[in-house]
């Protein structure tokens, strides 16, 4: 069973929020997705100072399967990117929660933060696609 | 439903991560892709192969059929237990599947084919038989478990009756023996040194237990296929397949030309793309910028596309992705690859990429 915090806000294709409580957010893919994908060996990060959509694409994780696309789940301004990821992708698989981190995006639409799905929401949501 | 090995419950009870595979039930992995390999190419691993087909073909003729059968040339067998790599193919040069072939003595040859080719090579094979006086014969019954890496053999010898150990320890690479109802041979898809077992089913699960307390790890497909990259060694369906003449997938050196006349089904075809020339080359690649190959990407070359590969991935051993490639004959020591729109810079080398433990290709 994957690990799904609780203080977490999640979306149907597997990012994971943190709301950092300054008008930013830290993003990342969740213990469950990195599962499915197996092991990590290259992280293409965004530019900081990139503008990001909710839904839209914004980072590409490639594990030793495939390559699959990260979604941002809000609109926003990347103001930071995780760099250790270039060098040590596997920090997606050991602490997708924490140094494992993808980026950091100021948020330009508030309300979005409603929209995401809670921990037991997303809980329900991946156990479902198990059955 | 997919088919089960008669290890399924084995791969289950080891955490296999389990995905359809050519119609089989099969680990993908047991948790680490990346640590299922380099355990193959440190010290040791297993892979359940059960799905692969046992074919065996006796009778009189059975030396002229595979004359004619195999692009390679089974002539060139004269020990017993010596194994031979072939392609059979289609008249018109395609590949219908590659496959080794064991010499067993002037009669009795066994052949282990893939498992997504199947019924198509039975069908082949059969139909071509006709008019031969041989038999042919698929062993369902029969497990098989592949134990690879620098330890791999001392390992298996500690699982078997002193009788097969003896027989296996003393047996050349290449080379497979019959004893005490194991088939051993010294063969792999790995690149490193250990053998692949035959072993009647109601055996296998206690053999893959015995080999796990003996210390060999349970490895999954997808260490397989980077195990198998790297070493150079083609993948049917992806490398090649029935639109691809082996002369340009790399396998020029499974073709026996000589004795000239020896008339086996595709030589006429190959002997007309030989003689025409302008065949595209088979390549490895090394990626030189961030990022991962994958298969059928596109190569360019000054802005050109040239060619594509046909499989591709992170290669644990170099740290880096490797790939390899179908291209022009005017490639030479570097291209690029496409990938998501953008070109990465790769090297161009020959396979294979690493082999026994070490990186066998110049990284500089």
């Amino acid at each position: 069973m994957s690990e799904i915090p609780a203080n977490l806000k999640y979306t149907k294709s597997h990012e994971w929020v943190e709301d950092l409580g300054d008008g930013t957010v830290k993003i990342g893919i969740s213990d469950h997705a990195q599962e499915l994908l197996g092991d990590m060996v290259f992280v293409e990060l965004p530019e900081v100072g990139a503008a990001v959509s909710a839904g839209e694409e914004c980072a590409v994780v490639e594990s030793v399967k495939a390559a699959s696309d990260v979604y941002s789940p809000v609109t926003g301004e990347v103001v930071a990117v995780n760099e250790d990821l270039v060098d040590s992708p596997d920090l997606v698989n050991h602490h997708p929660y924490a140094d494992g981190w993808i980026m950091q995006v100021r948020l330009t639409e508030e309300g979005e933060l409603e929209e995401l799905m809670d921990a037991d929401t997303y809980t329900e949501a991946t156990t479902e696609a198990e059955d | 439903m997919p088919n089960k090995t008669p290890l399924f419950d084995q791969h289950v009870a080891c955490g296999g991560k389990m995905v359809d595979f050519a119609g089989w039930n099969m680990p993908l992995n047991y948790g680490s892709q990346l640590e299922e390999h380099h355990a193959v190419r440190n010290d040791a691993g297993m892979f359940d192969v059960s799905h692969m087909v046992v074919v065996d073909l006796q009778g009189a003729e059975v030396k002229a059929f595979l004359q004619k059968l195999l692009a390679n040339d089974v002539a060139k067998l004269k020990v017993a237990g010596k194994a031979l790599y072939s392609c059979m193919l289609q008249e018109d040069g395609g590949v219908i599947d590659d496959l080794i072939v064991y010499y067993l003595d002037e009669q009795n040859f066994r052949m282990v084919v893939n498992a997504g080719t199947r019924d198509k090579d039975l069908a082949w094979i059969t139909k071509q038989a006709a008019g031969f006086a041989v038999t042919v014969n698929e062993r369902a019954e029969l497990a098989m478990i592949a134990v690879q890496g620098p330890n791999a053999r001392a390992k298996a010898h500690a699982v078997m009756t002193a009788a097969q150990a003896e027989a296996a320890a003393g047996m050349k690479i290449f080379m497979g023996v019959e004893s005490d109802g194991l088939f051993i041979a010294r063969t792999g898809y790995t690149g490193e040194d250990g053998y692949e077992i035959v072993v009647p089913a109601e055996q296998a699960t206690a053999m893959w237990q015995q080999l796990i307390e003996q210390g060999v790890r349970p490895c999954g497909l997808g260490c397989r296929d980077s195990l198998r990259l790297e070493a150079g060694m083609n993948l049917y369906g992806s490398d090649m397949d029935e639109s691809i003449s082996p002369l340009e997938a790399g396998l020029n050196w499974t073709v026996a030309w000589e004795p000239a006349e020896r008339d086996f089904i595709g030589r006429q075809a190959l002997e007309a793309q030989r003689d025409k020339g302008g065949l595209r080359k088979f390549v490895g690649l090394v990626l030189q910028d961030k990022g991962v190959l994958r298969a059928h990407q596109d190569v360019v070359l000054n802005g050109e596309v040239v060619g594509e590969t046909t499989s591709g991935g992170f290669s644990p051993t170099l740290g880096s992705s490797i790939a390899f490639a179908r291209v022009a004959a005017t490639v030479a020591d570097e291209c690029a690859v496409a990938v998501r729109g953008k070109e990465l810079t790769c090297k161009v080398v020959k396979p294979p990429f690493a082999r026994n433990g070490e990186v066998t290709i110049d990284l500089g």
